[in-house]
């Protein structure tokens, strides 16, 4: 079993879902026992998901969806693909 | 290969993430804006490279940090390689004792997290040398792996994962810096 050294080390690539299967059994192991360490990783996990949430829900600026629509126009010049926005 | 149109509907899902991606990779709206359209453009002219059944979200990232890379970095006189100084492991967590004591209403950690402002954490995020916002952006808000990460920006896993590691360590103590200015850690109200 992973001491917590050892466990705080791949606490990263535990997160990221990039452990191998044994290494993250070890992992798993010492949690179960550590509440040091749970808390640790806990903490973490909020954080990444608190940034996720943060940083993904930019409101589009009104007009892009049409701006993309017009790149998907079959015979596009190069000076096509940037229409006005819509009046929606 | 199944139709362009198709292709359209089926990309078009997309474009949230991928505007709000372009916005923490270019940190202005008009270039994200340009971004965001010239990736749907490239796509749609290379759809036919596409492969059938692998991850088109990916491939449209892929597409979109290329085409920054390229052309949004060559604006700048050189590519931007900064160093970033050392932070501690686990910087954030180690000093949540004093700033839950200050938030004392606090119970939840993810309610502790939430006092952190949208615009505090993108800026957080947005404030890192790009050689480190990069990887963040993709593994943290985007959620790819370190080997699709590593395709994406063509660099060893191993330099993903210690870009990764330092970038983290450098957003965290950043917010931490946030609360402390804000009078949110015990040490602000002393």
């Amino acid at each position: 079993m992973a001491n917590c050294k050892e466990t705080i080390a791949e606490l990263d690539r535990f997160l990221d879902g990039e452990l191998s299967d044994d290494t993250r059994a070890h992992i798993h192991a010492h949690l179960d026992g550590c509440t040091d360490c749970l808390s640790a990783f806990d903490f973490q996990a909020e954080l990444r998901a608190a940034i996720r949430r943060k940083c993904s829900n930019d409101e589009m600026p009104p007009g892009l969806l049409d701006k993309i629509k017009a790149c998907f126009a079959p015979d596009l010049d190069e000076s096509g693909g940037r229409p006005n926005p819509a009046e929606a | 290969m199944a139709d362009q149109a198709d292709f359209a509907d089926e990309a078009m899902q997309y474009a949230p993430q991928l505007y709000s991606g372009a916005l923490r990779m270019t940190r202005n709206q008009a270039d994200a804006e340009d971004l965001v359209q010239d990736t749907y453009l490239r796509a749609y002219r290379s759809y036919h490279t596409f492969q059938e059944g692998t991850n088109l979200r990916a491939w449209l990232f892929r597409i979109m940090t290329n085409a920054y890379i390229n052309r949004y970095r060559a604006k700048q006189r050189r590519p931007q390689e900064t160093d970033l100084a050392e932070v501690e492991d686990l910087y954030l967590y180690r000093r949540l004792g004093s700033m839950e004591a200050a938030a004392a209403s606090l119970s939840a950690e993810d309610e502790f997290l939430d006092l952190f402002t949208d615009d505090e954490v993108k800026e957080a995020l947005e404030e890192l040398p790009e050689n480190f916002r990069l990887p963040v952006l993709l593994a943290d808000v985007e959620g790819f792996a370190y080997k699709e990460i590593a395709e994406m920006l063509d660099i060893p896993i191993g330099t993903v994962m210690s870009r990764l590691h330092r970038g983290r360590k450098a957003m965290h103590k950043a917010l931490y810096d946030y609360a402390e200015a804000r009078g949110l850690t015990a040490a602000s109200r002393d």
